[in-house]
């Protein structure tokens, strides 16, 4: 089993992902640059955060046609779990395969900030060892992470349970408090929230557990696939 | 931005001719005080530069220090004052570019950001109010691209500002010994120019930085471009690898002329260039342009002709321009040429050494009687005066700042923001305290002890978070230093921070000075910022909760010290009186049983006093915690001393530690052996923040209420006025 982390121009959280991947879940990772394809044998993508393209022109919008995001819509249709976080969920959404758009924070600034999430949907490869409404300390740090949907889609993504993580809290003005959604067959999640950065006791002045129990839904799944 | 008169004879009898336009451009960037120091160098020499940890190896532009374990930290400290003051947003950002650069010049992959800010006072002043939001949005942005946490900084408003702005910056950055550039170069090797294009942004900025701000001067300040030096940090990085890399600089201040100048000088080489083949922005500049355009986001590489290929394609992956713009010789010249002819063949000494000066100092007349204390109003409600002072922009909380800064990125920082000093983990398994203090209100009224204060404040700092101060930044902003005045006050700061560093042998591993700051209305006043660094072996102290019957103990004496308080300054508008003075012996005292205490496991928390001084230090912690205190104010040690100067006194060398009951003890027992004066002063509860006087009700503020607003109140001001 191996996990590919995607490495855009710009992004700034891979290194970060890599080690809680690696160092503390001693999953096999590793890096792709975006100007390449994707390996057959991997087994689940992440797309870490930053500021691919120095978020020039929308952010996410120009990483969203690298040449590996052909590949990386392969492994969506064929089922691979598939977890964007913060820039990573904005080229998701500017590839096509989440549904929303990002905007700008109600603020107007970029916020940088420990909130906490509700797990709404604990079926997708990244939740499954959490339970339903369960509490998840955790950063965001965004300029655009306003997750905005008109309503008739928000209906829709009620109805086949494609809310992942509301907030706890109104943060930046989501629809509906939205942190995370994912496609419609549940491989695709895209969140907000730096998960990465919640994982490890040592930075998490909360409670580490519920952050971990991401990375340890992803081994489970992809676990129990070999 | 020409030389003086008496600088050109100098050039002119040094070369034996006259020189050419393109050598007066270069050599009147090179001798701007900006990049040449020609005020200061000579006295800079008397801080401490070495010790056991101090790595110095010619040409770095950023100090190192050995963390043990085959790991360095590299840390500098840079302002980017007159551009910020005219361009807040772009002046900031490319202020955090160039130091970024100057720690990626090392070798060493930068970690964090900390940035010092100061504006005129934002209650009265828009457009105060306006550089401020803009410089911290500036930052932000360029930070935030970068994926490099901005952790930790200062912000102050004073008078002496307006019109004006400091903004300093300083990073640290870490890597393994052994990746270190070496910072060689041999003849025939190649120069190369790396990252974006020059252009016509920034031409003459160090000069512009070296004078009066008169004249909104908005060429002069440079265009940032964050996503470029993201890539320029990878693509570095990934050749630094390689060991593709002879010899590194980045281009600052005095563009090409100074990083070419300044390489040859240090490595004691030559080098020819070829302005034709520096890649630019716009296709008419003339040679003296692209010496000395101060365009962003380059770096200046010395390889060879076997290493270049694949430098080459390091930078085609990231899709950055590099160009071969000339070579290394064997005779100490720096040859300019365009295609075949020569605009400027110059001796590196003497463009890189401009004549030190001699400046006059004479006592500012102001001094005679600064600390004479007028007659204040008498507070008659001493709650009712605290909620505006916990409101005052100087004193409020600062989330407003930091909270726009991504201070998680790079999954270090493992204590955040909003405390004494943030704290950094490293690969090693210890940690990194780091802090930056200045203070120009105490540094007017006494420019030699408030200095040392500004020294003492950020070692207190680091150490409450039980970290050992290993390594200090100074960065050194003054006014006009032609005025002997002025010169009078830079000297005596730095004889104060000389003999402080000598006294606690820190060794001073990076400074800059920044003078000809200069407002419409006159010189900024002293305002040295110093930046400590601290390491710790084992494990920080990380704040824990604070729960009903906690003990609040204090340790240092308050003295009737108010000159230079923002009580005196802020809430009776009187400048002068006796400025807080470190006692050497007493402050050692002090920071070592803290740390010891810390050790020990005794401590819940520890927190400084400083700014608003006791009042306001309790009041911190209660709000940060949620939860109330009641505080004895007649057992508070030091001199007798007027209700008033025991709350809001800034005496030095003074701690504030939370601990449990049930540790009381252990701590009585350990600090009956030091020399430290020490009291339980108080007891944590309820809901209100208390400070009595034998039984008589001084202050009395629901912490709720108290911690929002000095939350919110430098929002709501900087958002809706």
């Amino acid at each position: 089993m191996k996990i590919g982390v995607i490495v855009f121009p710009g992004s700034n959280c891979d290194r970060d992902m890599y080690h809680v991947l690696t160092d503390v879940f001693k999953l096999d990772a590793e890096y792709f640059w975006h100007d390449k394809g994707l390996p057959k044998n991997i087994d689940a993508v992440i797309l870490p955060g930053g500021f691919s393209y120095g978020d020039r022109l929308r952010s996410g919008a120009i990483a969203a046609h690298s040449p590996i995001i052909k590949d990386v819509k392969k492994m969506a249709e064929k089922g691979i779990p598939i977890l964007g976080v913060c820039n990573g969920f904005q080229i998701l959404v500017e590839a096509g395969l989440l549904p929303g758009a990002l905007l700008k924070n109600t603020s107007l600034n970029f916020m940088c900030k420990w909130t906490s999430l509700i797990v709404e949907n604990n079926k997708t490869p990244f939740t499954n060892k959490l339970k339903l409404h369960q509490k998840i300390p955790i950063p965001i740090a965004n300029g655009e992470g306003r997750y905005y949907v008109d309503d008739e889609t928000l209906k829709k993504l009620k109805k086949k349970n494609q809310i992942v993580f509301r907030y706890s809290e109104v943060v930046n003005g989501s629809s509906d408090r939205i942190a995370g959604v994912c496609n419609e067959d549940g491989n695709v999640v895209g969140m907000m929230p730096h998960p990465e950065r919640a994982a490890e006791s040592e930075i998490n002045p909360i409670d580490n557990k519920p952050s971990s129990l991401i990375f340890e839904s992803l081994l489970t799944t992809i676990g129990v696939k070999n | 931005m020409s030389l003086e008169p008496q600088e050109l004879d100098d050039l002119t009898s040094k070369i034996g001719r006259k020189p050419t336009s393109t050598e007066l451009q270069i050599v009147a960037a090179e001798w701007s005080e900006h990049c040449s120091y020609k005020s200061s160098k000579k006295h800079l020499k008397m801080l401490p530069m070495k010790g056991p940890l101090v790595i110095s190896e010619k040409g770095y532009d950023s100090g190192v220090l050995d963390v043990g374990d085959g790991y360095v930290i590299t840390a500098h400290i840079e302002s980017h004052n007159h551009p910020s003051a005219v361009e807040p947003y772009g002046g900031a950002a490319t202020g955090v570019g160039g130091v970024i650069r100057d720690i990626l010049s090392a070798g060493t992959r930068p970690i964090a950001i900390f940035d010092g800010l100061r504006f005129g006072d934002i209650e009265k002043d828009l457009q105060a109010r306006w550089l401020f939001k803009n410089a911290v949005t500036g930052i932000a942005d360029y930070g935030n691209c970068l994926g490099i946490p901005t952790i930790g900084g200062e912000v102050e408003f004073d008078e002496c500002y307006s019109n004006y702005a400091l903004v300093d910056v300083a990073a640290i950055g870490f890597g393994k010994k052994k990746n270190l550039i070496k910072n060689y170069a041999k003849k025939g090797d190649l120069v190369v120019l790396l990252g974006g294009s020059t252009g016509r942004d920034g031409i003459g900025g160090s000069q512009f930085a070296s004078d009066s701000l008169e004249s909104e001067n908005r060429s002069a300040v440079q265009i940032p471009d964050p996503f470029i030096e993201k890539l320029i940090i990878e693509a570095i990085l990934e050749a630094r690898n390689q060991n593709l890399i002879h010899a590194m600089k980045d281009l600052g201040g005095g563009g090409l002329s100074c990083a070419v100048s300044e390489t040859a000088d240090a490595l004691s080489i030559g080098i020819e260039m070829d302005v034709d083949k520096v890649h630019t922005r716009e296709s008419d500049m003339n040679p003296d342009e692209i010496m000395v355009s101060e365009s962003q986001e380059r770096m200046l590489i010395v390889t060879d002709n076997a290493k270049l290929k694949k430098l080459q394609e390091i930078c085609k992956k990231f899709r950055i321009t590099c160009s071969v713009i000339g070579h290394v010789t064997s005779n100490n010249m720096m040859h300019v040429k365009k295609g075949k002819k020569t605009c400027a063949n110059l001796p590196t000494d003497v463009v890189a050494n401009a004549t030190l000066l001699d400046r006059p100092s004479k006592k500012p007349a102001y001094l005679e009687n600064i600390e004479k204390e007028k007659k204040l109003k008498p507070i008659l409600d001493y709650s009712k005066m605290m909620m505006k002072f916990i409101s005052s922009p100087n004193i409020a909380s600062k989330i407003w700042v930091y909270g726009q800064y991504d201070h998680e990125v790079g999954i270090r920082t493992v204590v955040k923001p909003g405390m004494d000093s943030s704290v950094l983990r490293l690969d090693n398994g210890k940690f990194l305290a780091a802090k930056i203090d200045g203070n120009p209100k105490h540094c007017y009224v006494n420019p030699r002890e408030g200095a040392i204060g500004c020294f003492e404040e950020a070692c207190r700092n680091v150490v409450c978070t039980g970290a050992k101060p290993i390594g200090m930044l100074d960065h050194l902003q003054f006014g006009n230093p032609e005025n002997p005045e002025i010169f009078w006050t830079f000297l005596e700061s730095l004889k104060g921070l000389t003999d402080f560093a000598k006294y606690f042998e820190i060794p001073c591993i990076g400074g800059k000075v920044s003078l000809y700051n200069e407002t419409p209305s006159g010189p900024i006043k002293p305002t040295p910022i110093i930046g400590i660094l601290g390491l710790i072996d084992k494990t920080p102290l990380y704040s824990q909760k604070i729960t009903t019957g906690d003990c609040l103990v204090i340790i240092g004496d308050t003295k009737n010290e108010m000159g230079g308080s923002e009580y005196f300054e802020y809430i009776h508008k009187f400048v002068g009186g006796k400025c807080p003075v470190v006692n050497f012996q007493e402050s050692k005292t002090n920071m070592n049983i803290v740390l010891d205490l810390i050790r020990k496991d005794l401590l819940k928390t520890v927190h400084d006093c400083s700014k608003g001084g006791l009042a306001v230090a309790v009041s911190e912690i209660c709000m940060t915690h949620q939860i109330g205190c009641a505080v004895s104010l007649e057992k508070v040690p030091g001199p007798k001393l007027d209700v008033d100067r025991i709350l809001f006194s800034e005496s030095h060398s003074r701690y504030l530690l939370v601990l449990e009951k049930k540790n009381l003890k252990k701590l009585e027992d350990i600090l009956k052996t030091s020399k430290a004066s020490y009291k339980m002063i108080g007891e944590f509860g309820g809901e209100n923040i208390r400070f009595n006087k034998e039984n008589k009700q001084v202050i009395d503020l629901r912490v709720d209420k108290a911690q929002k607003t000095w939350s919110n109140s430098l929002r709501e001001l900087v958002v809706h006025g």
